[in-house]
């Protein structure tokens, strides 16, 4: 009976996780091809013996074109923008939650996590109404006279990172608010006791205390960011290269599986590192 | 400082919320121009059979893939909490907290290659034609929201203590009256809030969908998202503020579900 709940549901992980993974790997190694699907397996039949016609050209390829390797930077540049832009207006953010009277302070963590589950669509709806040239905030610059003609903010950076904050900004404000919320407030007394002003109470005490939740708020909003696809295609500049959007082009409209395979691995390599970090802050 | 800074974020995260369920109320065809109170759009969207089709769609599939991700995530959960060692248990646990972590484009295309590659081998070994589509979305999603159930019920289960169902084993309980009568029950709270979770990820997803189904499956989400690339419409805004209506209902039932339960972790 045990071994039966353990294994059946060992199954569907083994199916629908392990196994598109390996696949993964695997198709990376394939070639291009016309048919359906498109690829050319590394591993075929011919005669009833197996043939090895894998290759290397996808990762070739991927060294080769600088295309490949500026989506990867500006994807890591982009992502710790966000993170880093979620940190600064975050950390205030969780700080003024912690600090608020104890009644208050689920109901505020709740408005400001609530926007999470709006439904992203609306959203960037709602940020494509705002941004457009003939848009709200335009109307209001201009209504103001603060503006003589509209600024072009939709398919930029701004657009951009206005959209991933407005995603991500909630991820951040989580764990730094339960983290400042928790943390032991007489340590702060004893440094106010012993004469520190508050700035600096507050740079050598409670920020060194909450850089473990820094840094998984960092990650948080880091890992997701990096591999984002909808919301840089909606808002960010036409035909920026981020490795999301690349990997979607390469299997949507070029059809090469095998490179967009490499792509996803590479992916998955770069971040390794961030979320084993990640997970090693969860448990301790 | 601090105080002023949480008044200008909740600012930023509301505002284009608000002014978008407030604007979806205006007769004007340009989507965030006011031009008096109307119904006009919701009226529209009654009539839009394509908009219908893939809302019945996509509720359908959350409605599936929530309930899937309760039945296995539930049990990776216990498996986790309470299944002791058994063998593979830390690739177990390697491969339920994956779905979290990993970029939804990586998901969507290795789930797609599982899915094509099955397809090839059912039609090859067994003759069978199978296609893409609300199907193998049910099984990306019920897949993704599973890591979320299991991870609730583990949280639940792990302050649960495992003394009371010591105590029922001792007093003639069999494993599975056990399960029936205390752990089950105990699970019950995270399971609802599991449901509603994966059923609003379903609703919201727009990469796994349109990576692994075939052209029959667009769901609501994929149908705003390829009319956003054109431009918001007076229309897309007044679905907006109905799918927002939908999920915060389905928040509030979570809430409801887990109040007073997990509210100090």
């Amino acid at each position: 009976m045990r071994a039966a709940l353990i294994s059946a549901p060992f199954l569907w992980l083994l199916a629908l996780v392990a196994a598109p993974s390996l696949l993964l790997g695997w198709i990376a190694f394939g070639s291009a091809a016309e048919g359906v699907p498109p690829v050319a397996p590394p591993l075929a039949w011919q005669a009833g013996a197996p043939v090895w016609q894998g290759s290397l050209e996808s990762f070739a390829l991927l060294l080769e074109d600088p295309h490949y390797a500026g989506a990867l930077l500006r994807s890591l540049l982009v992502a710790a923008g966000t993170a880093g832009l979620a940190l600064l207006l975050g950390y205030p953010m969780a700080y003024a939650v912690a600090e608020a009277r104890p009644r208050w302070r689920l109901p505020l963590l709740a408005l400001v996590l609530a926007p999470v589950w709006t439904g992203l669509m609306p959203r960037l709806g709602a940020w494509i109404g705002l941004l457009r040239d003939e848009g709200w905030i335009n109307g209001v610059l201009l209504r103001a006279g603060l503006i003589e003609a509209p600024l072009t903010l939709l398919f930029s950076d701004v657009a951009l990172f206005a959209g991933m904050l407005h995603s991500y900004l909630p991820y951040a404000v989580l764990p730094l608010a339960i983290a400042l919320a928790r943390r032991d407030r007489g340590l702060e007394a004893a440094a106010a006791d012993l004469g520190a002003a508050p700035g600096r109470v507050f740079l050598s005490v409670t920020l060194p205390l909450s850089l473990p939740a820094v840094a998984a708020a960092f990650l948080l909003v880091f890992i997701p960011a990096a591999g984002e696809f909808v919301i840089p295609e909606l808002l960010g500049p036409p035909g920026d290269p981020l490795l999301g959007r690349v990997i979607w082009a390469e299997f949507f409209q070029s059809r090469d599986w095998p490179l967009a395979a490499a792509l996803a691995l590479v992916l998955l390599a770069v971040l390794a590192l961030p979320i084993r970090a990640y997970q090693r802050l969860g448990r301790g | 400082m601090a105080r002023l800074v949480l008044a200008l974020g909740l600012l930023f995260l509301w505002a284009p919320i608000l002014l978008l369920a407030g604007y979806a109320f205006s007769a004007d065809r340009i989507p965030f121009q006011w031009g008096g109170f109307s119904l006009r759009w919701f009226a529209a969207l009654a009539e839009n059979a394509r908009v219908q089709e893939a809302a019945l769609l996509s509720l359908s599939v959350a409605a599936g893939a929530a309930t899937l991700a309760c039945l296995v995530g539930g049990l990776v959960g216990w498996a986790l909490a309470r299944g002791g060692r058994f063998r593979g248990r830390p690739l177990f646990g390697l491969l339920a907290g994956a779905p979290l972590v990993l970029p939804e484009v990586v998901t969507g295309l290795s789930l797609l290659l599982l899915f094509v590659l099955g397809q090839g081998a059912a039609e090859k070994l067994l003759g069978w034609r199978l296609e893409r589509g609300a199907g193998t979305i049910v099984l990306a999603h019920a897949t993704l929201g599973l890591a979320y159930v299991a991870v609730l019920v583990q949280a639940r289960l792990a302050r649960l203590d495992p003394l009371l169902e010591a105590a029922a084993q001792d007093l003639g309980a069999t494993p599975f009256t056990v399960f029936r009568t205390i752990t089950l029950p105990q699970m019950v709270p995270s399971l609802v809030a599991g449901w509603l979770l994966s059923f609003t990820l379903s609703l919201d997803d727009v990469v796994l969908a349109s990576f692994v189904s075939g052209p029959a499956g667009t769901t609501l989400p994929v149908l705003i998202f390829s009319s956003l690339r054109m431009g918001l419409t007076p229309e897309v805004n007044a679905l907006g503020v109905v799918i927002l209506a939908l999920v915060l209902a389905a928040l509030g039932v979570a809430g409801w579900a887990l109040r007073g339960r997990g509210g100090r972790s």
